[in-house]
């Protein structure tokens, strides 16, 4: 569609737009300076980055945006938002609502496809089933309660996640926090197979309609329960509970688990007697970090291990550099790399050797808080020169590992 | 008459397809188990010389030109009047693009029951019997064989292909064709497969290399491996990402799914978007450094070495044998 | 052209299967039952004809389960009418039961053409398009990779293994059995399903009898053995290769 009628779709989606963001007012005040494009990891892939989709819009090009596919390179990072001097709300109004569009319009890369698909049919992108979603826990002792066998009220309700739940390359790190609430007899529960995807990552790629559907799923199992707090693994389940839900009329005190743990460091601290001597640099994750705040808990955590040596890598804090799994990112793997033929958990990996150093005799650790992390960087590690005796891991494994747990 | 085995040949462009030589090994076991005959059943146009090494005791032959190629109706019409008359036991047929919808039809057309995905049909006691293979593989259901005449649709399972081939030529009697007119089905043209890359989808053996082949200039040992062995190389995920192979060589989520009769994965770790695409080979060999590798967890067969040393070793062998 | 495209149900295989106490018939307990794959893409060829070449779609199920969300999700991405047959059904109920309950309702559809998956995993009496086909005395083809229509006669792509595609023409009416659509099924927006189930209206058409005869009856189900961990292959290098030699021999690859 291109003359007037272009124009006056545009131009109401504009208003839309603005009028329905929060600050969505600042979407006028877009200068081009293009720094959110800049800050944007994929920027040089998109044709229209950021400030492009602006111009765009202002352009009565809406058609033109909604039909290129490379705004699927957003991983939702907010990256953009971070830099914008006029605080435009980049990833909470213009790209997640662009990518809706395009979804609509059934602009969607098939691998993304199947992985909402999934998550629609199965409660988690994985396409695992869903009675399983405790079976990590299965033979576990002492056992972890499941609320509906517990029935008892709680302190703590755990929510595990999708990839914490059913990853491989995950559930080591989920049994080491499930052994650290044990062993710092924290009164906790999980939900087990009535916990569904958190699904911000499936509102993040476009799919609203199915985030407001887990989110009711997982607001109906919240409902039957009493406890006190969430404690989530997911930084993305965290943001969903503690920002989005609220939104959906679904409010509850909600905490990350670097939070819950870095309040309990004293009783930490006398537990962990096992020295692990490594240098390790902290990947802040994007919805931990630079969306929420949460910069100091995870690293606190890690100075308290003995042995610890933690370095800063050049993009840290609020300026992290996304794993690039966010967004939709963990499910266009092939996309992505089709069109960049570059992986930005690769980038991350070079900073990450960068700051712990090559010496090979060493142990030099990346450290993450995020489960979609451990398996993108792992995979990293296999093709960035000198990284092979780069360890990842989550936080709390090698919390685990200093109290002992670990095995 | 009642307790003949009747097997549809199936032939393709002048080729008569495996599956109709693991018919006739089925249908034999069928037929020596209750006493009967095992009768094939061939039609076509000027394709007497297919009935050459079907290993049955009899060949009847239906020549028309309505039957040189594969039509449903065409082949619909020329069984059903055979059947009705004969009324064997029952009629084999491929559980294929061949078989499937001639003996769908013939079933509503004739009255007489269909049991479908069959892996066996055999005889316990003098009762026929068959075995299904449904689910996808997961379930395996166990009847009679329903009477008086059923129709049987195959999968390749129990028997084997060789089995049902023999060199001693069978008896053929030419059979007279009932009218073709009036047909709604007519074969305009036959497309061949692209010309260029290879489909690996079909391909019956595949040689897999992932990341653990490390270099491209690796590939050379699997590419050996795969002349040797004649089969073809494809590749998970990080192979094709680094652009060593191309993309139609890729196995795996946003890739292709496989069904070879051998799949030996070289270095392959086994992550779930490729083992999804895999789980369809009838066997499966990996060759990994790690003995934690998931690939073993698929795997019917097993060697936990370097595919460095191994992989030469191996060609070499085979290139002696 | 007026479509009708028939969908069933089928075992998630994603969930364990079960076998009753039975011994012969699946335990439902914890079954759940999805569209059957290639039905989904019989549906995306139904959409694609009508969106080049004009028409009506109309989609037929049994009301077994998640009916109705498969059907709202039809209606969702193109398709006009949605039917469900009402009472009876099992959640296993056989083809040539299903065949026949469809016959009389696509009767007074008075279809150009019935679209279906080419098959289903469950399928034990032969796959529901040639029956239909059969009932209604339309012709039939199967494993149906693309069509393209002209006037009274359609032609269609259907696939032989190793790649090989036999170009056919058909007289309509036919019944035709997807093996996959000329584009992989689009992806609708759960916000348009949810749309869907507001505005659009499922037909119940309530049936009288199911007659299984003409399938087999099963007297036992068992599973076949699951995988264990493979066999390891020990010795030295060329203890190895060669034992590897005599595997591809027992394969019948060399």
């Amino acid at each position: 569609m291109t003359g007037p009628m272009a124009l006056d779709t545009s131009k109401e989606f504009l208003n839309q737009l603005i009028t329905a963001t929060p600050d969505g007012e600042r979407i006028r005040l877009c200068l081009q300076c293009g720094a959110c494009s800049g800050a944007c990891p994929f920027g040089f892939v998109m044709k229209f980055p950021p400030h492009g989709m602006i111009a765009a819009l202002r352009a009565g090009m809406l058609d033109t945006l909604v039909d290129t596919d490379t705004s699927w390179m957003c991983v939702s990072c907010y990256a953009c938002t971070q830099v914008c001097p006029a605080k435009i709300p980049v990833t909470a109004g213009l790209t997640t609502r662009i990518k809706e569009e395009m979804l609509l319009a059934g602009n969607v890369p098939s691998e993304l496809q199947d992985a909402l698909e999934k998550a629609q049919r199965y409660d988690n992108p994985l396409g695992e089933s869903p009675r399983k979603r405790a079976e990590w826990a299965s033979g576990f002792e002492p056992e972890i309660p499941i609320m509906a066998k517990a029935k008892r009220p709680v302190d703590v309700l755990w929510f595990v996640g999708d990839y914490p739940s059913y990853h491989a390359g995950v559930i080591p790190s989920t049994k080491a926090m499930a052994k650290i609430l044990q062993a710092l007899d924290v009164d906790f529960g999980i939900l087990g197979p009535e916990e569904v995807s958190d699904g911000d990552s499936v509102r993040l790629a476009g799919e609203s309609g199915l985030f407001e559907m887990l989110a009711e799923k997982n607001a109906k199992a919240f409902d039957k329960y009493e406890f006190n707090e969430i404690i989530t693994t997911d930084p993305h389940a965290f943001n969903a509970i503690k920002n989005e839900y609220p939104n959906l009329e679904i409010s509850y005190p909600v905490r990350h688990y670097t939070q819950f743990l870095a309040e309990r460091l004293d009783q930490l601290e006398k537990l962990m007697k096992k020295s692990i001597e490594a240098t390790v640099a902290f990947h802040d994750p994007c919805y931990l970090g630079r969306v929420n705040g949460i910069f100091e808990e995870p690293r606190q955590l890690l100075q308290a291990i003995p042995g610890v040596e933690l370095v800063e890598m050049a993009h840290q804090r609020e300026n992290s550099l996304c794993c690039g799994g966010g967004g939709g990112g963990m499910w266009l793997d092939g996309f992505q790399w089709e069109k960049a033929e570059v992986r930005i958990s690769e980038w991350r990996v070079r900073e990450a050797i960068s700051a712990v150093g090559t010496d090979e005799n060493g142990t030099r650790i990346l450290a993450v808080a995020c489960p979609y992390e451990p398996p993108r960087f792992e995979d990293a590690t296999k093709t960035v020169p000198g990284a092979a005796g780069l360890i990842v891991k989550d936080i709390v494994e090698l919390i685990a590992e200093a109290m002992g747990l670990e095995g | 008459m009642g307790d003949n085995i009747y097997v549809v040949i199936e032939h393709l462009q002048g080729q008569v397809s495996e599956i109709s030589y693991v018919m006739l090994a089925a249908g034999r076991a069928l037929a020596s188990g209750i006493g009967g005959e095992l009768v094939a059943i061939l039609l076509g146009h000027q394709a007497q010389n297919l009935a050459g090494d079907l290993a049955a005791d009899r060949v009847l032959y239906m020549d028309d030109p309505a039957l040189a190629e594969f039509t449903p109706d065409a082949y619909q019409l020329a069984l059903a009047e055979l059947i009705k008359t004969d009324t064997p036991r029952a009629v084999l047929l491929g559980d294929t693009s061949v078989g499937a919808e001639v003996a769908g039809a013939l079933s509503v057309r004739l009255e007489i029951p269909l049991v479908s995905r069959c892996s066996s049909v055999h005889a316990k006691e003098g009762t026929p019997k068959f075995v299904s293979q449904i689910c996808g593989g997961k379930i395996m259901a166990e009847g009679d064989l329903p009477g008086p005449t059923a129709l049987v649709t195959m999968v390749p399972g129990d028997f084997k292909a060789e089995e049902g081939q023999s060199d001693q030529p069978a008896e053929v009697t030419s059979i007279p064709a009932p009218s073709f007119d009036d047909l709604k089905v007519t074969l305009k043209q036959y497309i061949e497969p692209e010309v260029g890359d290879v489909d690996i989808s079909t391909e019956p053996i595949l040689i897999a290399v992932g990341r653990g082949i490390q270099q491209e200039a690796n590939l050379e040992l699997a590419e050996e491996l795969a002349a040797a062995l004649g089969g073809t190389i494809c590749a998970s995920r990080p192979v094709v990402d680094q652009g060593w192979l191309p993309i139609s060589r890729l196995v795996g989520k946003s890739g292709k799914s496989v069904k070879p009769k051998l799949f030996l994965a070289i270095g392959i770790s086994g992550a779930p978007e490729h083992v999804e695409a895999v789980t369809g080979s009838e066997t499966i060999i990996a060759i990994n450094t790690d003995p934690a590798a998931p690939i073993f967890d698929i795997a019917k067969y097993g060697a936990n070495v370097d595919l460095f040393e191994l992989v030469p070793a191996l060609t070499e062998q085979l290139q002696g044998s | 052209m007026n479509i009708v495209v028939l969908v069933k149900l089928v075992p998630d295989l994603v969930e364990e299967l079960e076998i009753d106490s039975s011994g012969a018939t699946l335990d439902t307990t914890f079954m759940r039952m999805i569209i059957n794959e290639p039905d989904e893409h019989a549906l995306e060829q139904a959409i694609i004809l009508k969106e080049r070449e004009g028409g009506e779609v109309t989609v037929l199920g049994p009301a077994i389960e998640d009916i109705d969300g498969v059907l709202f999700t039809a209606f969702a991405k193109g398709s006009d009418r949605l039917i469900k047959l009402v009472d009876g059904f099992e959640l296993e109920v056989n083809n040539h039961a299903l065949a026949r309950a469809f016959t009389s309702v696509i009767r007074e559809l008075n279809p150009d053409l019935v679209l279906t998956g080419v098959q289903a995993h469950n399928d034990l009496d032969g796959s529901l398009g040639p029956l239909v086909a059969e009932y209604l005395g339309m012709s039939y083809v199967g494993y149906v990779s693309g069509v393209t229509s002209s006037g009274d006669k359609l032609t269609v792509r259907k696939e032989y293994p190793g790649g090989l595609i036999g170009e056919m023409e058909v007289a309509i009416p036919a019944v035709l059995g997807i093996q996959s659509a000329e584009q992989p099924p689009r992806y609708v927006a759960i916000s348009k399903v949810r749309q869907a189930m507001k505005t659009a209206t499922i037909d119940e058409q309530t049936l009288t009898e199911l007659d299984p005869s003409g399938g087999p009856t099963v007297s036992q189900m068992f599973q076949p053995q699951v995988g264990e961990r493979a066999e390891m292959i020990e010795g030295d290098i060329d203890q190895i290769a060669a034992k590897l030699v005599e595997l591809f021999g027992d394969l019948g690859v060399v």
